[in-house]
């Protein structure tokens, strides 16, 4: 007795969903994680990936089934059966790939809410000094102060640090011990945030293992929040054609213990604020 | 049929006012660039075989780019799926004896080769675009002016063709029907060109607009685009994206049309879900509108900008998906003919299958933040237009080659084609997806040494696509002069087209133009149709 189709149809779809999952799960093409919300993204990766493989195959199956089992015999100049549609069926593969789609936007906006790119950019701009407002008040909105946009954890207690990207290469500033370098150092498990700048055209910060990317945009200040997890170097690239170098456009990021980032900080401030911390240490 | 009504070959050269010639100018116009486009896509491919920028400079490198895209989007992929095969096809469909207004598309196509000259001419007065085909200030503001200028002045010309040619195709479909054909006797193709020209009417103009602006940033010292002046960077990508992001939709749209015609006729069935396929057209055009900022994922957009432009995105998924799987509703229990054009129709379902997948991925906000502007996206879009709508053109080719030529395409040679190109396509671009989660960022003349393997294995799939198009050239021109003779009807269709000489006379049509209300009018149900429908396979059997 031949086996009936719809139970050669069921176990081909359990076999197609193990399989998909499987790839998801165990398949890894992304690079090591670094900082605290790449593991969500991956998650949302192996997700997406799970689907993508699971509705490749199945299609890619279809497909082939089809060519070989449905294909012209020599001789036979007959046509197939002339069906032009099934409401149910259509009905169907509407709306189960819409609701699949709903959950994922879903599942996305909740990674990305918690990651702080919904985040309100107010808090930034919010209360210059009253001097500093009598002197702007020609122009009350200065686009040079307002963030326009970026990830923000707004946690107020993030360690600042600005960059400025420039054809072609990234300076950090330290502001708060007033230095400047070429190349980045990042605490260990601690909440950063880089403000970003440009002073020519367009730029992109992108730390792959942070998988962060933020433009860097002439006139339009940027910030990126996120606290790096796990020790290493790390490459910078630029991820926006910005001219003849852009593809030698990189730079470093240090994430390192917070004993050996102080370290690093002090060895780098200058002389002028170094010395209260030496003198401390020498009475 | 015996007056045979030729078509001199010196009008294939000059200012013809016959839709079918008019079409096939388009066909080997943007053939030619495709060419040209494809030589400076095996430069880069050359270029990225080491880490190191050792071919080519630099900044010949960015032109490089910058001229591949250009070409490749405005002078191959749209002029030919709308304006070759739609010119040639939509007044057979809708039982016309021409275009509306035909001398405005004679104008539209002759807009084309000086545009595209013009294109090419700038890499030797000065350097070609540097900034992408994309074209964002500040960096187009401040590299050098000429070549910059020309670009613009380049996609303005064909932009401006672009619209002729769709306000042509919206006037023929809906005001030149032939009487008694209703618009939901249409075959598919003519939705698709009337939901693209409405695509390209409402977009086209707001690139144009765009770019007006960034030529005067550029020549007049005007600040629009220039944050140095007080400008808004970011402004432009809005405007750009709004028409680029349609643009997508107006290079595979009409391949979708194109699928639904070739499917049926080599599966002999009717296409599957014809209503819903119409549905799913004008969906796709309403929310191809609404989508352009998911370009802008890391560019500093509001919050609320992200949401919105991530549901609408992945929205679109649903009813590009009704159509695939109408497709291949179509397909099964059919009788495939494994030709040529129903396996370059195959190719192109895994492809942008393929490719929609990882759009859909890229529509989701956080995973897009870390795979935006690199290689992953370059391999999302080349699967969309290259392994989609460039696959469907080759299939369209072998599928109209007997009726524009009046000759067979030789199937050995053919199905060559379709395998070097699935096989050389998929190594170039598989392994891209990889790269870019990876860290290889787009449009780089120099990369990380760790990448070199991969790189290389994609180059070498770009040398089998080089490759692949030789059988395609040796078949055409071989078969255009010593083919096997066609025949009025080879592959037994029931739309217009076929039921007439091949290639047809200048009147489409010696006697009436034919009235066929079911276009798909397949399959082994004799009875099933209503007596009152005008079938094809009768005319075709009556007209012998």
């Amino acid at each position: 007795m031949p086996i009936p189709a719809s139970v050669l149809t069921l176990a081909a779809g359990i076999l197609l969903a193990l399989v998909s999952l499987w790839v998801g799960q165990n398949i890894n093409l992304m690079p090591v994680a670094a900082a605290d919300d790449a593991a969500t993204v991956d998650a949302l990766f192996k997700v997406l990936l799970s689907i993508g493989v699971g509705l490749l195959l199945g299609i890619t199956a279809m497909l082939v089934v089809a060519l070989v089992h449905f294909r012209r015999r020599p001789g036979d100049h007959l046509d197939g059966p002339a069906v032009e549609g099934n409401l149910p069926l259509e009905i169907f593969w509407t709306a189960v790939p819409a609701i699949v789609i709903l959950m994922l936007g879903v599942y996305s906006y909740d990674i990305y809410a918690r990651m702080g790119g919904m985040a309100d950019f107010n808090h930034h701009t919010s209360m210059p000094p009253p001097e500093v407002e009598q002197a702007s008040l020609g122009n009350p909105a200065d686009p040079e102060t307002v963030i326009w946009g970026g990830i923000d954890r707004a946690e107020g207690m993030a360690f600042p640090v600005e960059v400025t990207a420039m054809q072609f290469a990234f300076i950090f500033h330290y502001p708060q011990q007033n230095f400047t370098t070429g190349e980045l150092h990042l605490p260990l498990g601690q909440p950063v945030e880089l403000q970003l700048k440009s002073n020519d055209v367009i730029h992109a910060f992108w730390v792959p293992e942070f998988r962060l990317k933020q433009d860097v945009i002439p006139g339009q200040p940027t910030v990126l929040s996120f606290t790096a997890n796990r020790q290493g170097d790390y490459d910078i690239i630029c991820a926006e054609l910005c001219g003849p170098y852009h593809g030698g456009m990189r730079s470093k990021v240090v994430v390192e213990d917070s004993r050996s980032f102080e370290e690093w900080l002090i060895r780098n401030t200058p002389a002028t604020v170094a010395t209260a911390p030496d003198s401390s240490q020498t009475a | 049929m015996d007056v045979q009504h030729h078509t001199p070959w010196h009008e294939y050269f000059g200012f013809s006012l016959d839709h079918k010639v008019i079409g096939i100018q388009y066909l080997v116009t943007g053939f030619f660039f495709y060419l040209v486009g494809g030589t400076l896509a095996g430069m880069i491919r050359v270029e990225l075989v080491t880490p190191l920028s050792d071919f080519m400079a630099r900044d010949t490198y960015n032109q490089v780019l910058t001229l591949h895209g250009t070409i490749m989007i405005f002078l191959w992929i749209v002029p030919v799926v709308n304006g070759a095969f739609g010119n040639y096809l939509v007044p057979f469909y809708v039982g016309a004896r021409d275009m509306a207004f035909p001398r405005l598309n004679a104008v539209a196509f002759w807009m084309l080769p000086p545009a595209g000259f013009l294109l090419l001419s700038s890499y030797f007065i000065g350097g070609a675009a540097q900034s992408g085909w994309t074209a964002y200030p500040p960096l187009s503001i401040t590299t050098p002016a000429v070549g910059q200028m020309i670009w613009i002045m380049s996609v303005l010309l064909l932009g401006g063709s672009s619209i002729f040619g769709a306000v042509n195709f919206i006037a023929t479909i809906l005001k030149l029907r032939r009487p008694g054909l209703g618009l939901f006797q249409l075959p598919m193709f003519c939705w698709a060109m009337l939901g693209t020209s409405v695509l390209v009417v409402l977009a086209t103009p707001v690139l144009a607009g765009a770019l007006i602006l960034l030529s005067m940033d550029i020549v007049a010292g005007t600040g629009f685009f220039n944050p140095a002046l007080g400008g808004n960077a970011v402004v432009y990508q809005h405007l750009f994206w709004f028409y680029s992001h349609p643009a997508v939709y107006i290079m595979v749209l009409p391949a979708f049309g194109l699928v639904s015609e070739i499917l049926p006729i080599h599966a002999r069935k009717p296409l599957f879900g014809y209503r819903s396929m119409i549905y799913s057209i004008l969906g796709i055009v309403f929310l191809g509108l609404i989508v352009w900022a998911h370009h802008m994922f890391t560019s500093g957009t509001p919050p609320w900008m992200r949401l919105f432009f991530t549901i609408a995105t992945a929205i679109i998924a649903v009813p590009t998906g009704i159509k695939f799987f109408n497709w291949l509703a179509t397909l099964w229990q059919g009788k495939l003919a494994l030709n040529s054009a129903l396996l370059f129709c195959c190719g192109f379902i895994f492809n942008f299958v393929f490719g929609g997948i990882t759009g859909v991925a890229l529509a989701q906000v956080p995973f897009d933040v870390h795979v935006h502007d690199t290689y992953f996206v370059v391999a999302h879009f080349h699967y969309i237009v290259f392994g989609g709508t460039v696959f469907v053109i080759f299939a369209a080719i072998y599928h109209w080659f007997p009726k524009m030529s009046g000759r067979l395409l030789n199937e050995h040679l053919g199905r060559l084609h379709c395998l070097l190109s699935f096989l050389g396509f998929n190594i170039c671009f598989f392994p891209q997806h990889w790269l870019g989660l990876n860290g290889m960022p787009r449009r780089v003349a120099e990369y990380d040494p760790q990448f070199q393997l991969i790189n290389q294995i994609s180059s070498v799939g770009a040398l089998l696509l080089a490759i692949s198009t030789l059988p395609f050239l040796i078949n055409v021109v071989w078969s255009a002069w010593k083919g096997a003779p066609a025949g009025d009807n080879p592959w037994r269709a029931c739309t217009t087209e076929w039921l007439t000489s091949s290639p047809p006379p200048v009147e489409n049509w010696l006697r009436e133009a034919p009235l066929v209300t079911e276009p798909y009018d397949y399959g082994s149900v004799e009875d099933a149709m209503p007596v009152t429908t005008v079938r094809g396979r009768e005319l075709w059997s009556a007209g012998r």
